[in-house]
């Protein structure tokens, strides 16, 4: 108990841990209309993608957030663009896009600085990238994404269970797929220097997963994958601390078991 | 103009990027009117519902459509395959025909939630109201997505093959509650559909399209003509 709270006298795990509420709440919160629009696969592209931005950022000595922002954002564009139009290559081109993407963040890296913790920071996570930026950034993603949720919530319903109905009544289909694209983009660069950019797209994933397996309306799927989703991260961050783990696996291993749990629960 | 006039389509062509599937269309829909659209695959059915509803403007002539203009445009889409698991329960599914009628409010509105309890009731599926809409039979979620559109629209249907993949009690069923909405409802109906059968036993109109043309009449009328002799004699 006295080691629980030691750990909140240092600041970076304070930061760590207001960081990761936040993206974690924003990534479930968008992860149920990207899973249930079939979109899970974009959350991944991009985590991949955003490695390698970093990745170039780093070698090139550019702001790394000044640089990944836009590229994520943009491919997080061209992936919703690819993933609208499916025809058989949809999922075969986004794997496409986040194998290349990483390969070109790992070849950058090793011909400048070589493969140094800095790197598999990015790949694995680290507890300790937080700053005060971030969590400033953070705030106010995660206000955007809450404002989104509560303004446009019944027209993401709409949009998210029938794209033609809501066209053919005058919503502007295309407009909220772009505006849950940035916003996934916007949520991956914060998340994966925490997280690690083989598994932000976990936390997309997994509450909406966990939650659909209990609920059977709408909002209680939303609401609960939110709240699944804080409470495996603190979970996560705790057990790290506790057992000198990487906090991203932890986290992720936190949801699995959730979602093992909720598999349990649903069957009954 | 015509006040009875739901949809008036004058000399259109519709189609893709200067390639027309259907050329000088011609027809329109008055309130009360039921029509039944048949024809081939790929004779052109689902460029013309997508112009109809206006999300692909015609090549040449006009589609009005004052009722799309006034939002009491219903839409009963063909059902998608992420719709199979998709968590929601039928009173969230219902009250979304409301979503674009409104501004930015988070709740909705009391007159709108007794509007969609009183469509649920019309479509007789008022005491499924808290079932999740995965759990139903294809029957009860086309007569939930049905009341859907009724929230969305209070003069024209617009419905693109209701009745596939419904077995025959539950196909009837659904010709039965739209002629219900039909008839004492005063809602006009614009069906695409592939069962003939039916389409001529319901409808008052046929609009019938082929590769080498198209024909709009009563059902006697197109009965009598050679693309009604070659389809409709046969059954």
């Amino acid at each position: 108990m006295s080691l629980l709270l030691e750990m909140f006298t240092y600041p970076f795990i304070l930061r760590a841990f207001a960081v990761g509420i936040l993206v974690s709440l924003c990534a479930a919160l968008l992860g149920v209309p990207l899973v249930l629009k079939r979109y899970s696969m974009i959350g991944d592209g991009l985590s991949h993608v955003s490695f390698g931005a970093l990745a170039v950022a780093v070698a090139c000595g550019f702001a790394p957030l000044a640089f990944s922002v836009p590229v994520v954002v943009a491919s997080a564009f061209l992936l919703l663009r690819i993933a609208e139009h499916s025809r058989i290559g949809a999922d075969a081109a986004i794997a496409v896009l986040s194998a290349s993407a990483l390969a070109i963040g790992i070849v950058v890296t090793s011909l400048t600085t070589g493969m140094t913790t800095d790197v598999d920071s990015y790949m694995f996570g680290s507890i300790l990238a937080m700053s005060r930026g971030d969590v400033v950034l953070s705030v106010t993603l995660a206000a955007a994404v809450l404002a989104l949720f509560i303004l446009f919530y019944h027209r993401l319903f709409a949009v998210t269970f029938d794209e033609s109905f809501s066209r053919a009544t005058g919503v502007k289909v295309g407009a909220y797929n772009s505006l849950l694209a940035l916003l996934t983009a916007l949520t991956v660069v914060l998340g994966m220097r925490m997280m690690g950019a083989m598994l932000i797209s976990s936390l997309v994933i997994f509450p909406a997963l966990s939650a659909m397996r209990i609920f059977k309306s709408f909002r209680a799927v939303v609401v609960c994958a939110g709240a699944l989703s804080v409470v495996c991260f603190c979970a996560g961050l705790i057990a790290s601390y506790l057992l000198s783990t990487p906090v991203g696996a932890s986290v992720v291993l936190c949801n699995l078991l959730v979602f093992l749990l909720c598999c349990l629960a649903g069957r009954r | 103009m015509d006040r009875d006039i739901l949809l008036a389509c004058r000399d259109a062509s519709l189609g893709y990027e200067h390639r027309a599937l259907l050329e000088h269309l011609t027809f329109t829909v008055r309130a009360g009117d039921y029509l039944c659209v048949v024809g081939e695959n790929g004779s052109g059915k689902s460029t013309l519902m997508k112009s109809l509803l206006g999300l692909i403007s015609p090549l040449a002539g006009t589609i009005d459509c004052p009722a799309q203009r006034a939002g009491a445009i219903g839409y009963l889409p063909q059902q998608t395959s992420a719709q199979r698991d998709f968590p929601a329960t039928v009173n969230e599914v219902v009250l979304s025909g409301f979503a674009n009628k409104r501004g930015l409010h988070f709740f909705y509105s009391a007159a709108e939630k007794s509007a969609a309890l009183m469509n649920m009731g019309k479509l007789g599926v008022l005491e499924l109201q808290n079932r999740c809409y995965r759990e139903l039979s294809g029957g009860q979620q086309q007569r939930v997505l049905l009341a859907r559109a009724l929230c969305a629209a209070d003069r024209l249907l617009i419905l693109d093959e209701p009745v596939t993949g419904l077995d025959p009690a539950a196909t009837q069923d659904l010709y039965k509650t739209l002629r219900y909405l039909n008839e004492k409802e005063k809602m006009a109906v614009i069906m695409v559909t592939h069962d003939m059968r039916g389409a001529l036993r319901e409808a008052r109109t046929i609009l019938h399209i082929g590769r080498d043309g198209w024909f709009f009449g009563t059902v006697a009328e197109y009965l009598a003509s050679p693309a009604g002799k070659r389809f409709g004699g046969a059954l």
